[in-house]
């Protein structure tokens, strides 16, 4: 981190021509998956990324169910061709990482209370990485338990807010993410259209505290617009079925 | 068996609760309070450079190990950390022999990102033969006695061992022994979140009443270089400036003994 070599803001603009503030292009597309019982693609740039959500169901191996709630288990998986050196496929130590306070984050969310002796998976595939791969995938993860009919307090909307070249920058794509002289993963949980508190939080780099809280209000900004987009493609799928299903009675 | 030892558990919980809403802690500490710091340095004769931090009853030794090898593709003009935490079983009764689960592969990931971040160790000292061979440093975190807060006591000891090291040029024939060049001091502080309540350096028992907690680390300039949030819980945006007040300025205090190393 920190070559100065690299500029990464010329004439005020980003590298890929964004504002500051600018989120990348957000795809999203829900029930992609037949088989899982919700499922979200989601493009944020250039990551591509899928999640399904298995569940609630029965847990196995059967000694990990707890009595009095659901158990979550999150896999993030990065495909062996997701990133530009053939990643060696299998859990290493990043990924556990990542799985983890991704997981925490929803777990923070579920009404796992509703479920006790029961799992609820969620798998995470990166298939393409650029940066904000763990955004992207908590932002899908979320879509596709709303598609699975899991019960939740809320949504999470996750972006990242990176420091280059002195300034602060939302949803970092690679360069940034590399050359940059910080990286700030938030994920937000929303509920009635507000930003309640905060699910996930890492950082590394090096920012002041104020740097902090003006990145802060940037990632709830920007998170606001990921939820909105959220909304929209879980609205767009049902809306859909429902006018395919008025077609088939007609 | 397990079943008593929840009953247990639900108890002490119970009791570190009750304590928390008389704004007390039980072990007598105040809110912010950290236990009784101890730093030992050069314990482990055949480790270029090597600490033993006990946090109160909390010990965890810090291994710094180098040697010779390749860099890394995009960086050939700069050293190399790889840093690794092994809770090994005797330190706790709940910890198995095996690969690191995810609370270790944690502990190190956090512990290695306050190092790395704020540049502490000057990688571009510790090249040998630009794009060809570089110094390896190995922080080895081994913890040998858990009574909460681990992450601090590894924080402390690695960089500890760091300020400690000397490069070993002369075993491997790459010119004269050299002190490890340090330029940042980073402290991590951790804060558990206890149902409402947010205590600094949580002893074991206050661990078990819950499992979350936030880390943040400082450097000598009061920027934060690492910050994790740990546990299934929300936090509201109120509570993290807070801790992250609080935390700076436990920072400062506990650089102090770092400048005494």
């Amino acid at each position: 981190m920190g070559s100065e070599e690299i500029r990464l803001i010329v004439d005020g603009k980003r590298l890929d021509g964004r504002g500051f503030e600018d989120l990348r292009p957000i795809k999203m597309k829900v029930g992609v998956l037949k088989r899982a019982d919700g499922s979200c693609y989601l493009e944020m740039g250039k990551n591509k990324v899928v999640a399904a959500v298995y569940g609630p169901r029965e847990v196995h191996p059967r000694h990990l169910a707890d009595p009095i709630k659901a158990v979550i288990r999150y896999r993030y998986n990065m495909a062996p061709f997701s990133v530009e050196e053939r990643k060696r496929p299998g859990p290493d130590r990043r990924s556990v990482e990542i799985s983890k306070v991704s997981r925490e984050a929803i777990e923070a969310i579920v009404m796992k209370e509703l479920f006790p002796r029961s799992g609820i998976d969620i798998f995470v595939e990166v298939l393409q990485a650029d940066a904000g791969s763990r955004t992207a995938c908590l932002n899908a993860a979320s879509v596709a338990l709303v598609d699975a009919g899991v019960p939740m307090k809320g949504m999470i909307s996750s972006v990242a807010v990176a420091k280059v070249d002195d300034v602060l920058v939302l949803d970092p794509m690679k360069e940034e993410d590399n050359y940059g002289q910080a990286d700030i993963p938030f994920a937000f949980f929303i509920r009635n259209d507000r930003i309640e508190s905060i699910a996930l939080l890492q950082m590394d780099g090096r920012v002041s505290r104020d740097e902090f809280v003006q990145a802060l209000e940037m990632a709830k900004r920007g998170a606001m617009r990921i939820y909105e987009m959220q909304k929209e493609a879980i609205k767009t799928k049902y809306i859909t079925e429902s006018e395919e299903e008025v077609n088939e009675v007609e | 068996m397990k079943l008593n030892d929840d009953i247990i558990l639900d108890i002490r919980r119970d009791y570190v609760l009750g304590k928390l809403r008389d704004g007390e802690r039980i072990d007598g500490r105040a809110f912010d309070d950290y236990r009784e710091i101890k730093i030992e340095t050069g314990i482990i004769d055949k480790a270029e450079g090597s600490a033993l931090v006990s946090i109160g009853n909390t010990q965890v030794i810090v291994g710094i190990k180098m040697q010779p090898g390749e860099p890394f593709p995009d960086t050939p003009d700069r050293g190399i950390i790889i840093t690794n935490a092994e809770l090994v079983p005797l330190a706790s009764p709940t910890f198995e022999p095996g690969p690191p689960d995810e609370n270790s592969v944690e502990l190190a990931r956090v512990v290695d990102r306050g190092i790395r971040e704020s540049e502490a160790v000057d990688l571009s000292k510790l090249v040998i033969d630009e794009g060809e061979k570089v110094w390896l440093v190995f922080i080895d975190i081994h913890a040998l006695d858990d009574d909460g807060n681990l992450m601090d006591a590894s924080s402390l000891a690695a960089i500890s061992a760091l300020l400690t090291t000397t490069v070993p040029a002369e075993r491997f024939e790459v010119g004269e022994d050299f002190p490890l060049p340090v330029r940042d001091l980073p402290v991590s502080v951790t804060t558990q979140i206890i149902g409402d309540y947010a205590v600094v350096d949580p002893c074991k028992d206050e661990e078990y009443a819950s499992k979350n907690f936030i880390t943040i680390t400082t450097d000598s300039d009061d920027n934060i270089v690492a910050m994790q949030k740990s546990g299934s819980y929300l936090m509201g945006e109120e509570t993290l400036m807070e801790i992250m007040d609080t935390s700076i300025k436990k920072a400062r205090e506990n650089r102090k003994l770092l400048k005494e190393v």
